[in-house]
């Protein structure tokens, strides 16, 4: 193998193919999000704290993205196992959390019939 | 337009719609629509996943996602709103799992890459990224197994009911976190550590579960709150390893809003997130003894003196606990509350922060009830009202109604309560005069204006309400 297959190898592993995203581009974006997050939760009424902690828990079901290039990376078996455990796990967390939070919300919603 | 920009413009709309799906929940009239946008932008990210090149074979993709989708779907669908805590715990816990799983398959990926380029060649590259790998498997196996023992404890399985304590819990605990620090560090110097890694999962593992072992009871809510904030951290953590901002942005979202509500929980107690998590509720030496507060000065009713008691109410406020979840009675609460409405009776229900096993849960209860949401009231709107409240129902709550935490010498000195005292007649309803999750004795029960209705939940409010017809 040359230097520059090296090279080449190096760099489309090291962030999964992806976007290059530098450590501090993403620091960067990790500090903003979690003040947007502060602003826009605070504003949430108790009321609704519930559905917020199924429905938050179905967002943080975003774990799936990585999953899923896992689970799709077939010719390496045991990372495709991993993905597919993954996978499952994360599926579970995003349909389950966003149906739930959607049955609980639609309560809150519901007029009642003498009203 | 080559695909990777894509790819990033698809993970940029999903993370519009994620912050615009929250925002939509700070109003239960545009709340249903936020969560349709959340889960849109879910389904974006995953399409858009589903291009990248690196997916090379969809058979394994096609069985996760109907596995788990079915599961899900199902559980979403069967689960009573009661049961909402331990489900929560539940999701909170895959998510977690998930993020291990998905940080393990990175680093196999990588290992594979670093062996065909030769040792100590193509390592350096990866490294700033291999400690946030390490950091995901750590967060996420401390959500995953602290979660399900969570789960096990709101389930109430008779096994987990009481934690297992054993000298030197704590130091083990220090011993544990101490551990893991290290492998962490070792992370940045190592150039292939896979099995550092599992190794780090394992021990994780044993911490999360050591660390949720000692709480329990009305403690839960900070707890669930807490790795709710961890599932979504845990994400992050591998939107570091993947370089994926979509998930740096929702994970850290999820983040916050986890450690808002920890913080809420934390301070409806009157306690740091430490004490909550290490401390131990042992009663202060202002807490006398059940003898010393009760003594024969707790007076019992019946069904039929307290609907006398609503005859000649204006205002009448409904204050229902944890009671009231685990005896099914929040449809035969609404209907109370609606039979004296329908009497002339003003009728408000009060709501502690802390009620219940998890923020918020008395307010689904009640909404499943199909209970108007403007008539639930928080702790600090209706408190001053209790002076011109004419009989306050409780029903299934006891610490946050107890007015020992108004002596800071009190176990549960300076926590928020609900000034039911204030009112003119307090009728509580409970099975017996036990003690709460505190463990120590509530005066209330023995004052002048209060009346001891001792039933189960529901059955008290078939009672009353039956009474009150017939009067």
């Amino acid at each position: 193998m040359n230097a520059s297959s090296l090279i080449l190898l190096a760099a489309e592993s090291g962030a999964a193919g992806q976007p290059a995203l530098p450590l501090l581009a993403a620091l960067t974006i990790f500090v903003l999000a979690i003040f947007v997050g502060l602003e826009i939760i605070t504003k949430i009424p108790p009321t609704l704290h519930t559905p917020l902690m199924s429905g938050s828990n179905a967002i943080s079901g975003i774990t799936l993205v990585g999953a899923l290039l896992a689970a799709g990376h077939e010719n390496q078996t045991a990372v495709a196992v991993l993905g597919t455990l993954a996978v499952i796990l994360a599926t579970i967390n995003v349909v389950g959390g966003f149906l739930v939070t959607n049955r609980m919300l639609e309560m809150f919603r519901r007029k009642r019939p003498h009203e | 337009m080559d695909q990777t920009t894509i790819i990033a413009l698809a993970y940029l709309v999903a993370a519009v719609l994620f912050i615009l799906g929250l925002k939509g929940l700070t109003h239960p009239r545009t709340a249903v629509r936020g969560n349709l946008l959340g889960a849109l932008g879910m389904l974006v990210a995953v399409l858009a996943t589903l291009i990248h090149h690196d997916v090379v074979g969809y058979t394994l993709i096609i069985v996760g996602l109907v596995i788990g989708g079915l599961i899900g779907a199902v559980v979403a669908v069967k689960i009573e709103m009661t049961a909402m805590p331990e489900l929560v715990a539940l999701f909170n816990g895959f998510g977690g799992g998930a993020s291990v799983f998905v940080a393990g398959a990175e680093l196999t990926r990588r290992r594979a890459y670093d062996t065909m380029a030769g040792a100590g060649w193509g390592a350096p590259v990866f490294d700033d990224s291999m400690i946030a790998a390490f950091l995901a498997g750590l967060i996420g196996a401390v959500t995953f197994w602290g979660s399900l023992l969570a789960f096990c404890k709101l389930r109430e399985f008779q096994k987990f009911k009481k934690p297992w304590l054993f000298p030197g819990m704590q130091s083990l605990n220090v011993g544990l976190a101490v551990l893991c620090a290290a492998l962490l560090a070792a992370s940045l110097m190592s150039p292939a550590p896979a099995m550092m890694f599992w190794t780090l999962v394992v021990i994780a593992s044993v911490l999360g579960w050591f660390l949720v072992n000692p709480i329990g009871g009305a403690d839960m809510p900070v707890v669930i709150a807490l790795l709710n904030s961890y599932s979504g951290l845990a994400a992050c953590a591998t939107g570091f390893v993947l370089s994926n901002s979509v998930l740096i942005i929702a994970g850290s979202l999820v983040g916050a809003s986890g450690l808002i509500l920890t913080n809420i929980m934390c301070k409806a107690m009157n306690r740091s997130l430490g004490n909550v998590l290490f401390g131990v509720l042992a009663p202060g030496e202002a807490d006398a003894t059940a003898d010393e507060v009760y003594g024969g000065r707790v007076k019992a009713t019946s069904a039929e003196e307290v609907a006398m008691l609503y005859d000649n109410a204006r205002r009448a406020v409904i204050v229902p606990g944890y009671g009231m979840a685990v005896a099914q009675a929040q449809h035969a609460v609404r209907d109370l509350g609606d039979l004296l409405e329908s009497r002339g009776v003003e009728v408000e229900y009060a709501v502690h922060p802390v009620a219940g096993r998890m923020p918020g849960h008395m307010n689904v209860l009640l909404a499943e009830a199909e209970g108007p949401y403007e008539k639930l009231k928080e702790m600090d709107a209706i408190n001053p009202s209790f002076a011109q409240t004419d009989v306050v129902l409780v029903i299934g709550a006891n610490d946050v109604v107890n007015p020992f935490a108004r002596d800071p010498r009190s176990a549960i000195g300076g926590m928020p309560i609900l000034d039911v005292d204030k009112a003119r007649t307090v009728v509580v309803v409970k099975r017996s005069l036990s003690p709460g999750f505190a463990g120590i004795p509530n005066p209330l029960f023995a004052a002048d204006n209060c009346l001891m209705f001792f039933a189960d939940g529901k059955k008290a409010m078939l009672d009353l309400i039956a009474a009150l017809k017939e009067a």
